[in-house]
């Protein structure tokens, strides 16, 4: 699947929660969009990824 | 033909200059403003020219305040930007900055949420003045911006945002601020925003700490609707402070990514 505009090869049948764990992100921290829609906080344990998904990923950080 | 004096329409003589306007409407303006720009020449004049006629030192008349206010904007942005209504989360470091551009623009309304006091450790970043420590912020920016350009409209929530109440404060709005410190609200804002209010345009921060380069912060186009300001990398944290420059710099892309929203232009 293609993350933030990179192919990787990730694994097939990730939940979206598995795929932050992966990736090191807080899902509190996140905004997650999955071809083109945005993904709500309570739907990362249960949407699944497939190959092909284009996932983006925004990663939020303190200070402001 | 017709012209604008101090964005009043007037019709002038063809062939007439903006010195000479000047002389027949107010002799003693010693700044003569040209369409958004001083001019220390003369100029003659077209149909639609802007000229704003100022005598330092003179304070104006409040009929024509607003209008020499603005006079050294580009021409045409004033009309625009005081029909927007934008709504800024949170001022401190980010909002604060971002409330005071908007008003200097002379915005048609503000709505500031916040539930906070003024502390003295905002001072070094947050456009508060000494004399508002203690005062609630809402309460604070209502008197800065007073005195910056009272013809914005200030609606002021001091409440404390999350992910049950967003939508209902922000519904009215134009555009969305997202001027927070806390990267978990910044989530749940965007989130809110892109899922609830997706035609609505968010405009975000993320990184701006410390005195790193000015040139690692940027305004990136993402999602669709969601404009995120930041280097993305450099968090407050022990041992990185937030400081005024590299905070201006940020809440100043926000800032102008909001009016260019306004202007029409989507990208970045």
């Amino acid at each position: 699947m293609i993350i933030n505009g990179k192919e990787m090869n990730i694994g097939d049948g990730l939940t979206i929660t598995q795929l932050l764990e992966k990736l090191n992100l807080s899902k509190d921290k996140v905004v997650v969009e999955v071809n083109y829609e945005i993904v709500e906080k309570y739907a990362y344990d249960e949407r699944i990824l497939s190959n092909g998904d284009k996932v983006e990923i925004v990663s939020f950080i303190g200070g402001g | 033909m017709q012209i604008f004096i101090n964005e009043k329409p007037q019709v002038v003589e063809q062939g007439s200059t903006a010195f000479g306007v000047r002389d027949n409407v107010k002799k003693d303006a010693d700044v003569v403003v040209y369409n958004g720009f001083i001019i220390k020449e003369d100029m003659a004049l077209k149909e639609n020219d802007r000229l704003v006629l100022i005598k330092r030192g003179e304070m104006p008349k409040q009929e024509d305040l607003e209008a020499l206010l603005v006079s050294r904007h580009t021409p045409g942005v004033h009309q625009k930007v005081k029909q927007a209504k934008v709504g800024i989360a949170g001022l401190g470091g980010l909002g604060s900055n971002i409330a005071i551009s908007l008003a200097r623009l002379g915005i048609g309304k503000l709505l500031l949420v916040d539930f906070d006091v003024v502390e003295p450790s905002n001072l070094n970043r947050q456009q508060y003045f000494v004399k508002h420590i203690g005062m609630e912020k809402t309460e604070a920016m209502k008197d800065l911006i007073s005195q910056i350009n009272p013809f914005v409209e200030i609606e002021t929530k001091n409440i404390y945002l999350d992910p049950s109440n967003m939508e209902e404060v922000f519904k009215d709005v134009d555009i969305i601020v997202e001027a927070f410190d806390n990267p978990k609200c910044k989530a749940d804002l965007v989130n809110v925003t892109l899922s609830k209010m997706p035609q609505k345009p968010i405009v975000c921060a993320s990184g701006m700490a410390g005195y790193f380069s000015n040139n690692e912060i940027t305004t990136q186009r993402l999602m669709k609707n969601m404009y995120l300001i930041g280097d993305r990398v450099n968090e407050a944290k022990p041992g990185c402070g937030l400081m005024a420059p590299r905070v201006a710099i940020a809440a100043n892309h926000q800032a102008n990514t909001v009016l260019r929203l306004i202007l029409g232009e989507k990208e970045v």
